[in-house]
């Protein structure tokens, strides 16, 4: 499509997108968010781009295939369940690290589930882009 | 009536250059395996000659009562030594008959996978076992019989044959539940130690008929009858091993194996008697009519099981020790006749009847072992043969119901038999100048040994019958009969009726085999005045279910995809409607819910993006329409507290645009026909979304259970850290369903993905 408007609001816009995308999922744990919605907002960012710029610069932009970012979100997700096995816990079991805990501050947490939940993110972002890319260029 | 099936396993088919590719020495170490088990098998004769039993078991699924247990006792030890026996020198002979062959290694796999399938066969205690090992021999013979799968009429008789056998093995499946199921155990020695109990069930009668269904399909009997000869098309060793000694009589095991728990009964003595009888003559007239030695071999088989079938009908202890009796007999001689006949096609180039003669100076042993073999299988005294022939006659007489019908089925059978072993083994090696396509020479030892000593049993077992009458025929009868049982075998019996009966039955049959060239030519201008044979019966009923499958396929695959979708929301639609007004699960609530304004407007614009989606004239319109409706329904998930729901609704609404509209926005507009169709699908449009509307009322209407919602509340934070539910399920308590569901979208976006791509190459090369 090719309109000058739409470029111009499409970098601004898609760079927002992308960022509140990440902050969907960081925050999905304690409010409405997620890897999953976090992965759809992201994809949409990059299909907006896609339209507005054409997908041999989405392409670009993304700099991956999406096939394979699906793939190696799905290999993180599934890191993340089989780390809990190395603990001697049920497949899936979230881990827990809270950094520099101390008596009246819990620290930083860190978890074995945001690394599952960033596979999730980036096997939606790849499946996503999989299809809208591909159905831009072929159809 | 097989002509079309004509065998195809000559050894001069191979092609050229595979002789080089095999490497020579070790052909006799497959044969290792058969041996040892036949050693094993011969170790626990005293146990089984000593009235005991041999049994082993290990659970295999216990919650349905399946277990893997092995029985060993009187009837599955003489056919686990038939197996394994004649099992040693068929690998033997074929190392050395398909010497050279490409595809000898797989023979061999294929020869003995089918052996062990079929030693489990015979050795199982439980019904499950036995099935699946019956199954095994369907499936390895279906690759032995398409050994030369080069070749379009093997290819047809391994799947006649796989069809035929394997639809047997469905009814026989059948049976088997019903039996475990009325009998309480799918163990086989529990079942046939309560026969009265299953013989007074209202399901005796089901029961029997399937099971019968899989013995009558897999030993052959008519009219199941024409798949052995057409399974002639394999390698002669299998033919010897699977369609005379082995294969073929696991429906006689059967038969006897479920002996204790189902026969007595008017309908048991009279199937089994009368599908045996018929088998037997219908088998013998056509052997007479063959010329290659091969096929008028099969009908020989397809006869004696249907003799075996017979006397199994039977209750007198000597009945069954005449089918034990015959059964050990005709596997000796068949296999080795079998196996002779291949030497013949081997050494001298052809088996047809007609183009051999006076072979005997050339290949004495041969001719000395086929002369052994047919005499056994005629009937002569000393050989064993003639001691199962009198027993047969004995049982016969002894057959409380219709001794006459028995005794004179047998009688002919018998009769034809005799001349048939005079053309088999007498005619090729013996009268006139030698006559033979290529020049005949003895063959090797590997090809000679097994028929030497197959018939040479024949004769010894024959001269000393006491050698497997208190071992194996006994224990068997013992076995079959399910009561002890005392079995004297002997050859001479004194001057009675049976002596005369044979007698009668030697002269019958010297005076077939004198015109049997007269008879043969009168049976074929019969056959050509027959309507159609078995064999294409068979046929017309194959091709009228392809047929069928044509039709129906397309009345129903119109590869409209349209179609396909309103058939399928029609069949969701009538399906869930139905049950609905069937179960009365409906409740419409008892006063109108308090709804505020914004819910209202909610509804309302949900309901004019439907309308302008059904109404509008282009199809952007329709998908912005249907985007509307989705945006809709995100804003009650707001409105009633799920706001991860109502997000992903929205992203996901907004993806579906995009997608639906890159797709749809390239096909042609919405042309007059299209419109002219709408009415029928916003019919079923209205009526899908009605019973989604009903279904929802349903499940709102049935009482909650909160207490896997509570248990989350509690347990969200405390164990997983986290307040949003719905993420901690999805991420931590629910991980696994969730890892499932991601690997699916990958899969299916990169299925899709090829699906794409794979347009693209066909338009654009």
């Amino acid at each position: 499509m090719n309109s000058l408007i739409l470029r111009t609001a499409t970098r601004l816009l898609v760079a927002l997108m992308l960022l509140f995308s990440v902050y969907m999922l960081l925050r999905g744990h304690n409010e409405p968010g997620g890897g999953f919605i976090g992965g759809l907002l992201a994809g949409i960012g990059f299909a907006l781009y896609a339209i507005a710029h054409g997908t041999a610069a989405a392409r670009r932009a993304l700099r991956f295939e999406p096939q394979a970012i699906a793939m190696v979100g799905l290999g993180i997700a599934l890191l993340a369940g089989l780390w809990a096995a190395m603990f001697g816990d049920p497949l899936f079991t979230g881990q827990w690290w809270f950094v520099g805990a101390g008596d009246d501050d819990k620290g930083l947490p860190l978890s074995s589930v945001l690394v599952f939940d960033i596979g999730v993110y980036l096997v939606v972002v790849g499946a996503v882009l999989t299809l809208v890319l591909g159905l831009e260029e072929e159809v | 009536m097989n002509e079309s099936a004509a065998p195809e396993d000559r050894p001069a088919d191979r092609g050229p250059g595979e002789a080089a590719a095999r490497p020579a020495g070790a052909g006799w170490l497959p044969a290792l395996l058969p041996a040892a088990l036949a050693a094993a098998f011969a170790a626990a004769l005293p146990t089984i000659a000593g009235g005991g039993t041999i049994r082993l078991a290990a659970d295999w699924v216990p919650s349905l009562g399946i277990s893997f247990s092995l029985l060993l006792d009187g009837l599955s030890l003489t056919f686990a030594l038939l197996i394994s026996g004649i099992g040693f020198f068929v690998t033997l002979y074929a190392r050395t008959y398909l010497a050279g062959h490409a595809h000898l290694g797989r023979f061999t796999l294929y020869l003995l996978a089918f052996m062990v399938a079929m030693l489990g066969l015979v050795l199982a205690d439980n019904l499950i076992t036995l099935f699946v090992f019956w199954e095994l021999t369907t499936l390895t013979s279906y690759f032995l019989i398409g050994f030369n799968h080069a070749s379009a009429a093997s290819r047809r008789s391994a799947l006649q044959a796989l069809l035929l056998t394997g639809a047997g093995g469905l009814a026989l499946l059948a049976g088997m539940i019903l039996l475990g199921g009325v009998a309480g155990s799918f163990e086989l020695s529990e079942i046939l130690a309560r026969g009265d109990l299953i013989r007074d069930h209202d399901l005796y009668l089901p029961i029997l008929v399937l099971v019968l269904l899989g013995a009558f399909t897999k030993s052959a009997q008519v009219p199941f009858h024409f798949w052995l000869p057409n399974a002639m098309a394999a390698p002669t060793p299998v033919s010897a091993y699977l369609h005379s000694a082995t294969m073929v009589k696991a429906g006689i095991y059967l038969l006897a194996r479920m002996h204790p728990a189902l026969s007595g009964t008017d309908a048991w003595i009279w199937s089994l008697t009368l599908f045996g009888a018929v088998t037997a003559l219908v088998a013998s007239v056509i052997a007479l009519r063959q010329t290659d030695l091969k096929l008028a071999l099969a009908y020989t088989t397809v006869m004696a099981l249907g003799t075996l079938t017979m006397f199994l009908g039977a209750e007198a202890t000597v009945a069954v020790a005449a089918a034990m009796t015959f059964l050990v007999v005709h596997s000796l001689y068949k296999a080795s006749l079998f196996l002779i006949v291949g030497i013949l096609d081997h050494q001298a180039g052809s088996r047809d009847a007609e183009r051999l003669g006076g072979l005997a100076r050339a290949m004495p042993i041969t001719a000395a072992a086929a002369a052994a073999a047919a005499l056994s299988m005629a009937g002569f005294p000393p050989f064993l043969g003639f001691i199962g022939k009198e027993l047969k006659y004995e049982g016969a007489l002894a057959i409380a119901s219709e001794p006459a019908v028995v005794a004179t089925a047998a009688v002919l059978a018998n009769a034809l038999m005799v001349a048939v072993a005079g053309i088999v083994a007498l005619r090729p090696f013996h009268g006139g100048r030698p006559r033979a396509p290529r020049t005949p020479r003895e063959a090797p030892v590997t090809l000679w040994i097994g028929p030497v000593v197959l018939a040479g049993l024949g004769l010894l077992f024959g001269l000393a019958p006491a050698l497997i009458a208190d071992s194996l025929i006994q224990p068997a009868v013992t076995a079959i009969l399910g009561r002890p049982e005392t079995v004297k075998l002997a050859l001479w019996h004194g001057i009675n009726l049976p002596l005369a009966l044979s007698l009668l039955t030697f002269a019958l049959g010297l005076a077939v085999y004198v015109g049997h060239e007269r008879l043969r030519r009168g049976l074929i201008r019969l056959e050509a005045g027959l309507p159609a044979t078995a064999d294409q019966v068979w046929d017309r009923l194959l091709d009228g279910l392809k047929a069928l499958a044509a039709a129906q396929t397309r009345l129903l695959q119109s590869g409209l995809l349209r179609r396909y979708m309103f058939i399928t929301f029609a069949s969701v639609a009538v399906a869930v409607g139905v049950t609905l007004a069937a179960t009365g699960a409906v409740r419409l609530p008892a006063a109108w819910p308090e709804l505020l304004f914004k819910h209202w407007a909610s509804v309302a614009l949900i309901a004019a993006g439907a309308v302008m989606t059904a109404l509008s004239k282009t199809r952007l319109a329709a998908i912005c329409a249907l985007g509307v409706v989705g945006v809709g329904v995100a804003l009650l998930f707001v409105m009633f507290g799920a706001p991860d729901l109502a997000i992903t609704q929205l992203l996901v609404e907004t993806l579906v645009v995009v997608l639906v509209g890159v797709v749809m926005l390239r096909l042609p507009s919405l042309e007059q026909g299209a419109r002219r169709r709408r009415g029928a699908d916003i019919v079923l449009s209205v009526a899908v979304g009605a019973v989604v509307a009903l279904t929802l009322l349903a499940v709102v209407g049935a009482p909650l259970d909160r207490a896997v919602t509570d248990y989350f509340e509690t347990a969200s934070v405390a164990q997983a850290f986290g307040r949003n539910i719905v993420n901690v399920i999805l991420v931590d308590f629910r991980a696994l369903d969730t890892f499932g569901e991601v690997a699916v979208v990958a899969v299916a976006a990169i299925g899709a993905y090829a699906l794409i791509r794979g347009t693209r190459r066909k338009e654009r090369p």
